[in-house]
């Protein structure tokens, strides 16, 4: 993943300056606006490609900064890191701009893989193709076809939505909620491993008997689909 | 404030004087209206008799002259109760009649007038009386009248009446309204001392109530029942928070004592890593509970989620199935779900479905059965009147009768379930999420096992809600 300029507009400088700290060592960029105006102009002239926006912020709220930046016609992608975790108030988030949503107190490995893929759908449009590709493993959208060196693979339809979702999102770290967020539409915990089930169902599916192993886990963090030998 | 300015000021004495005030107003009219009519009665039978007296008299004058006219009234003055008569000269010489004495000038103006008068043979003791003056041809003047006193002194009664009629109502009526308020005040005094005491801190008292049934009874009665279940909810509150001290406190300890550790015995990076590991899973278990808490608390407030839908509950049902099926093969229980399409629920979906999996994770953890029997855990979704039930059934040891009100309580593990991993949240919030859909949780038995259902109203017999546009799609 090459390197991206991240605004993170958060009041608690602490917790901003540690963030910024693991950013930069994850190879980005990263600069910290303390309060809402100062983020909201900065937002708007720096040039960033992933803002990540504390929702209670002085002077001018999270929320509403968004919503002046996307007045603005700025499109640049924002995750919303919030305190209030319940339904309604992500869905308040996303109404009013946010692209993704994230509840303090969260894990860094959680927040690195959503701006991640945040910051690469901006970038290249990514995900639009018709076709996946990685490595020999070629799954077909419209026909809803999976082959892998031009061997049919049968799936369950949901095991093809999450192997879909891991496909436009290939060498990218994809977490357990992200995956639950998205294959399922639920936003809760689920206290049981129940994605890691449905992934080792899905690796012995589309990696048993081939080589090299597309499906990794990546410790701490969540998954990733990719082709080592590129 | 002193008593007496507690008395006056209270709303039964103020109702009192109201009332006092409209009925002296009433009174008052009433007398007034009834003496002015009998006295206008008296009025107009006095100036009729003057009347005919005066036809009478006039018809004298014309038939014989004066000397006709003076012989008529000495006749007349002399009977018993006659009326005033009195003719006299130009010169105010009287000639004839029954009048002795008349103020000043009162004859030298023909027409009606009222006038003080003496009768003949009396020398004190004026009276009023109504009377016509006439001026004859020859300078002669004829008064015709009569005595008036026996009005007067029946419009004097009346008024008399009147004023002491309208003291005595003031008087009883401010007195009766005093004692009405007195009363009032009484058992509102001891209501809002007892009040006092309550809200001072002993929840365990309870208003007095006389016995009546009126309605401060009624009202001392509602208000009861309301600190029966004001004092119910402090219980139960107290109860909540002994057990989050105690299942917050655990884990909080835990993870001091690991960082503690960490820093005394770690001799490696390895060791600190291995260390700060384990803190951060402590830290997530804590989040996880925290999380659960201020669900369910949001949930018990009643304060619902507004981004409310109509979904198909066997949607739910599958969706949830599907996701727990590969788990439940991995512990080797078969998963089944029973749910016919066109279920509709209009709710938070997200919750319900969060409810349902709490149902499936906890018959994947506690619904194990003995060897030998039937390892299923089945979900089924179906009608039953207005209600949808989703019910998660499993094989397992079950709940016995006398503990399924109390699992669903915050915290509450059985004692085969205490060594298993879990916050005791999971069924906590599933009935909470049932309860704010207006919905119930309950347990029974699955025959060998436990079945949890969770009944919710269905989508037609809720009152509609107006539900928001749907949230923006995929979020990554």
């Amino acid at each position: 993943m090459s390197s991206m300029r991240i605004l993170i507009i958060e009041d608690d400088t602490e917790a901003a300056n540690y963030l910024a700290k693991a950013l930069r060592e994850a190879g980005h960029l990263a600069d910290h606006a303390a309060d809402g105006l100062e983020g909201y102009d900065k937002a708007r002239d720096g040039g960033y490609d992933v803002l990540v926006v504390d929702r209670m912020l002085p002077k001018l709220d999270g929320l509403s900064l968004i919503g002046g930046l996307r007045a603005q016609k700025l499109e640049t992608p924002v995750l919303i890191l919030s305190a209030l975790g319940q339904v309604d108030d992500r869905v308040k988030g996303l109404r009013a701009g946010g692209d993704d949503y994230l509840t303090k107190p969260y894990a860094f490995s959680e927040l690195l893989a959503r701006i991640e893929v945040l910051a690469r759908r901006k970038s290249s449009g990514a995900g639009e193709e018709t076709v996946y590709r990685v490595g020999a493993l070629e799954l077909d959208r419209l026909s809803h076809k999976l082959t892998r060196n031009g061997k049919e693979i049968i799936l369950q339809p949901r095991e093809f939505r999450l192997l879909e979702y891991l496909m436009k999102h290939a060498g990218q770290v994809v977490t357990r909620t992200m995956l639950l967020e998205n294959v399922w539409d639920y936003h809760f915990d689920p206290q049981t491993n129940v994605i890691d089930v449905h992934i080792s169902r899905l690796r012995a599916k589309i990696d048993k008997g081939f080589e090299p192993q597309l499906l990794q886990t990546i410790r701490g963090a969540g998954y990733m689909i990719r082709d080592a030998n590129h | 404030m002193t008593p007496i300015i507690k008395l006056l000021r209270s709303t039964a004495f103020k109702i009192s004087l109201i009332y006092l005030l409209v009925t002296a107003v009433g009174t008052g009219l009433v007398l007034g209206r009834v003496g002015w009519n009998v006295t206008h009665l008296i009025d107009a039978q006095i100036r009729q008799t003057v009347d005919t007296d005066i036809t009478g008299l006039s018809e004298q004058y014309s038939e014989g002259g004066i000397a006709q006219l003076v012989a008529a009234i000495e006749r007349r003055s002399r009977q018993p109760g006659a009326g005033l008569y009195l003719v006299t000269t130009r010169a105010g010489e009287p000639i004839v009649g029954n009048v002795s004495s008349l103020p000043e000038g009162v004859l030298s103006q023909p027409g009606l007038v009222i006038t003080d008068y003496l009768r003949a043979g009396e020398t004190t003791g004026s009276h009023r009386a109504i009377a016509r003056i006439f001026q004859l041809p020859g300078g002669f003047r004829l008064l015709v009248g009569h005595d008036i006193e026996e009005g007067m002194r029946l419009r004097r009664i009346f008024v008399g009446a009147l004023i002491t009629s309208l003291i005595w109502l003031v008087i009883i009526g401010t007195i009766g309204g005093l004692w009405i308020a007195r009363r009032v005040l009484h058992r509102v005094d001891t209501i809002n001392d007892k009040a006092r005491a309550i809200v001072g801190g002993d929840l365990s008292a309870r208003l007095p109530s006389a016995g009546t049934g009126d309605e401060l009874d009624r009202l001392v009665d509602n208000l009861n029942s309301m600190l029966d279940r004001i004092s119910l909810l402090a219980v139960g509150l107290r109860e909540v928070s002994d057990n989050i001290a105690h299942d917050l406190k655990t884990p909080l300890t835990r993870l001091r004592s690991r960082a503690e550790q960490a820093l005394q015995f770690s001799k490696s990076p390895e060791d600190y890593r291995v260390a700060l590991e384990k803190v951060i899973e402590e830290s997530d278990s804590l989040i996880r509970i925290f999380n659960a808490l201020l669900m369910i608390a949001r949930a018990e407030a009643g304060a619902g989620p507004d981004n409310l839908v109509d979904f198909d509950a066997a949607d739910v049902a599958r969706d949830v199935g599907e996701l727990y099926e590969p788990a439940a093969e991995d512990r080797g229980l078969g998963l089944d779900v029973e749910a016919a399409p066109g279920l509709m629920l209009h709710g938070s979906r997200e919750l319900i479905g969060q409810a349902v999996a709490n149902l499936v994770d906890n018959a994947l953890k506690y619904g194990v059965p003995p060897k030998g029997a039937e390892a299923r855990v089945s979900i089924a979704a179906k009608r039953l009147g207005p209600m949808i039930e989703i019910s998660v059934g499993d094989h397992g040891p079950g709940i016995a009768p006398a503990d399924r009100e109390r699992v669903q309580e915050r915290f509450v593990r059985l004692e085969n379930s205490r060594s298993r991993p879990g916050s005791g949240l999971g069924l906590s919030l599933a009935a909470a999420v049932a309860r704010l859909h207006r919905g119930t949780l309950r347990f029974e038995d699955n025959a060998p096992g436990l079945r949890a259902v969770l009944s919710l109203p269905a989508a037609a017999s809720l009152p509609p809600k107006l539900a928001p546009p749907a949230p923006r799609g995929e979020a990554a």
